[in-house]
């Protein structure tokens, strides 16, 4: 494998060729943070969070779906990316209806512990309180809430591409988006879900969760994904 | 000219209010009115959230008593699931919610009344109040600051948070208690009880200073709590019973989930908090308090036909001799009856956790909806307080119903306070001391007013200008 040099913050590191900006940086220390991105599912760069400055580039760049260089130079923390994640962060919290206090993913919430960790603790955008779906509860183990979703489309990912189900899936464009089961149908009337829970998982906010789940009761594990990819790369089923 | 004075706002007491004293054209009180000025919309916005939830939604209605919300919520949560909860959880359930009698009513009385009862009604306003406390009685308040504090205490170590704990869950509560828990709530009980010794004896010690006080604050009315099937003290389960101010049973046990066929809710348009009444003796009519009953520690010493426990049993005796044998009826000694409930509660806990049993660990029952109804019913610390929801098959709520303690006791507040502002008002000037005993006649019900207007609602806004004589010489309105 060959290994290419990247100067990242100042400080020369090295990176396998092939590899995106953000595995070069986590590779060499630097934290960036992420919403849309999961390990083991492809990364879209939806979500701007990781989005780095790149010497010679005329825009920012989305580190997570970047391919890093030989010899590039990658800023991750200035002033301006530090001040667009927090606005990236008091968007998506305008955009629906987030109330922490009573959300079953309290504590285990991945857009509330990158607020706490930028600093985020208001928005200063108008909180656009849309009429959204009904929450479906239809289904036999899982519920869907459209008022915590950030449009990450992990569950869509994860559905397609570790499942293979692909029941997910967005309707919609912009902030308008919403996450449909099959063409838009109750989730309890779904035959293509096989209840595998690998959605529910991977959903970084309440938005998904396990029916029943009372406030700040929902713990996520998304080790499988790892566990799954791996296997698959290393042929571990190959009787298969 | 007929005249108003106001009060406002209402100080000492959980949430927002102001006091409107109507007087006639020859300068007597016509009527006072206790305004709730708070608008919330909980009734409203719970509708579409999954049932289970609800109690992490509805505990956040007050910051005092999340503990009574949270298991009127469960309760509710328990009938749509059709299940009857492991026998533990329901002890820790009873734990968890005398803790909060515990913390509440030694808020009430040690920060919130004791400045009007220790001080007394004249003391300087500027020092009458719990830091006025501290510097004449420091022993009397380190202890009540003490008692409330170990109340919230039991409920952390028991739900890991003092408040909007969301621990109760609809089938039972999420983690028991284990051993160290237990020993750790134990060796806290002695101290509650030497406290609560203390604010009994002083309290007792008080009345006599208060003849004028507890005459003014007696009438007639009937009383509602509930009992256990035995008839005894009852704070979680049990059935709703309505008396008579002589003792009288009217009803003796109404099932839970028939209580609207007991109880109704009016509107006024001055007031955001509901007057419910006793609809056997309606139609509602607020002049004639028809169907008025009390709620809270009161109306259930008055209720029950015995506490269960032995100090408390001995101290409800000495009670009831404060009345007609039976029944109490001076809303003053609301006090009194609150201090016996925390020595109940004490006794309660310290008996509870004394079985081994309550160390296992089969905590919570599973289930999915298997009713579209759930009716929770418990006693908080103010009175009755019923959460009743309505939910699709899928459990998402279709419709709340929310009646809070304080609500039940709307008549009887109004009631108070006409009767102390024709005692105590003077032609139209206004002293400090008659002031308080107006407010002091509404903190004798330590009203949640935050919690008791949770509905929705609307209220004509009405601006008064008072010339400083207190005649009203302009009004504008709207609505």
């Amino acid at each position: 494998m060959s290994v290419i040099t990247v100067t990242i913050n100042g400080i020369e590191g090295s990176a396998p060729a092939g590899a995106t900006l953000l595995e070069a940086c986590r590779q060499n220390g630097v934290e960036l943070p992420t919403l849309c991105h999961l390990e083991g599912l492809t990364p879209i760069g939806a979500c701007r969070l990781c989005l780095v400055q790149v010497e010679g580039a005329r825009r920012l760049l989305p580190a997570c779906v970047t391919e890093a260089q030989e010899g590039m130079i990658i800023q991750t923390h200035t002033e301006k990316l530090v001040k667009y994640r927090k606005m990236t962060l008091e968007l998506l919290l305008s955009e629906r209806n987030h109330i922490c206090s009573v959300c079953v993913a309290n504590g285990s919430c991945e857009l509330r512990t990158l607020c706490a960790q930028l600093g985020v603790d208001h928005s200063r955008f108008e909180y656009r309180c849309p009429d959204l779906p009904p929450i479906d509860t239809s289904h036999e183990r899982n519920g869907l809430d459209h008022n915590r979703c950030i449009s990450c489309t992990r569950c869509i990912r994860a559905c397609d591409q570790v499942e293979g189900a692909h029941t997910l899936d967005m309707e919609g464009r912009g902030i308008e988006n919403r996450v449909i089961i099959d063409m838009h149908q109750t989730w309890g009337s779904s035959r293509t879900c096989t209840k595998c829970g690998k959605c529910v998982n991977v959903c970084p906010t309440g938005t998904l969760f396990w029916k029943g789940s009372t406030v700040a009761e929902m713990e996520k594990e998304v080790g499988f994904l790892q566990w799954i990819r791996g296997g698959r790369e290393k042929k571990t089923w190959s009787y298969l | 000219m007929a005249t108003m004075l106001r009060i406002e706002p209402v100080t000492r007491i959980e949430g927002h209010a102001k006091v409107s004293i109507y007087l006639d054209d020859s300068g007597a009180v016509s009527e006072a009115r206790l305004h709730v000025v708070e608008f919330r919309a909980f009734e409203k916005f719970c509708v579409g959230r999954p049932f289970y939830e609800m109690p992490g939604i509805t505990n956040r209605i007050c910051g005092i008593c999340p503990t009574s919300h949270a298991l009127a919520s469960v309760k509710a949560g328990d009938a749509i699931m059709g299940v009857a909860i492991p026998p533990v959880a329901e002890k820790l359930r009873r734990i968890f919610n005398w803790a909060q009698y515990i913390q509440s009513h030694a808020l009430s009385f040690f920060h919130l009344s004791a400045p009007d009862l220790l001080l007394g009604f004249d003391h300087d306003p500027a020092t009458r109040n719990v830091m006025g406390l501290i510097q004449k009685f420091p022993d009397v308040a380190r202890k009540g600051i003490r008692l409330r504090g170990m109340g919230q205490e039991i409920i952390r170590i028991l739900a890991d948070k003092s408040i909007h704990q969301a621990w109760a869950v609809p089938g039972g509560v999420r983690q028991p208690l284990n051993a160290e828990k237990r020993a750790a709530i134990q060796a806290m009980l002695p101290e509650g009880f030497e406290t609560i010794g203390l604010a009994l004896e002083l309290l007792k010690k008080s009345f006599a200073q208060f003849a004028d006080e507890l005459t003014t604050y007696d009438f007639p009315s009937l009383f509602a709590g509930l009992v256990t099937h035995e008839g005894g003290l009852e704070h979680y389960d049990g059935l709703l019973r309505f008396t008579g101010s002589d003792g009288t049973l009217i009803e003796a046990g109404v099932a839970n989930e028939r209580y609207r066929d007991y109880i109704e809710e009016a509107s006024e348009d001055w007031s955001y908090l509901k007057f419910p009444f006793f609809k056997p003796h309606g139609p509602y009519n607020r002049s004639e308090s028809a169907g008025m009953y009390r709620v809270g520690p009161l109306a259930r010493l008055n209720v029950c036909d015995f506490a269960g426990t032995p100090r408390a049993d001995e101290e409800l005796a000495s009670f009831r001799k404060l009345g007609n044998g039976r029944t109490v009826t001076s809303s003053f000694h609301y006090h009194y009856a609150r201090l016996i409930e925390i020595l109940f509660a004490l006794e309660k806990i310290a008996e509870t956790l004394d079985d081994d049993e309550i160390l296992d660990d089969w905590v919570r029952a599973e289930a999915g909806v298997n009713r579209l109804k759930g009716i929770g019913m418990v006693e908080a610390p103010r009175g009755t307080l019923i959460h009743d929801y309505s939910v699709d098959r899928n459990g998402i709520i279709t419709d709340v119903n929310l009646i809070v303690s304080t609500g039940h006791n709307n008549l009887a507040m109004n009631r108070t306070i006409t009767n102390i502002a024709r005692k105590y008002l003077q032609g139209d000037s206004v002293t400090e001391g008659m002031l308080n005993r107006v407010e002091h006649g509404i903190r004798a019900y330590d009203p949640c007013l935050s919690c008791s207007t949770h509905a929705v609602g609307r209220m004509p806004l009405v601006i008064r200008v008072i010339s400083p004589d207190g005649s009203v010489v302009q009004e504008f309105s709207r609505g």
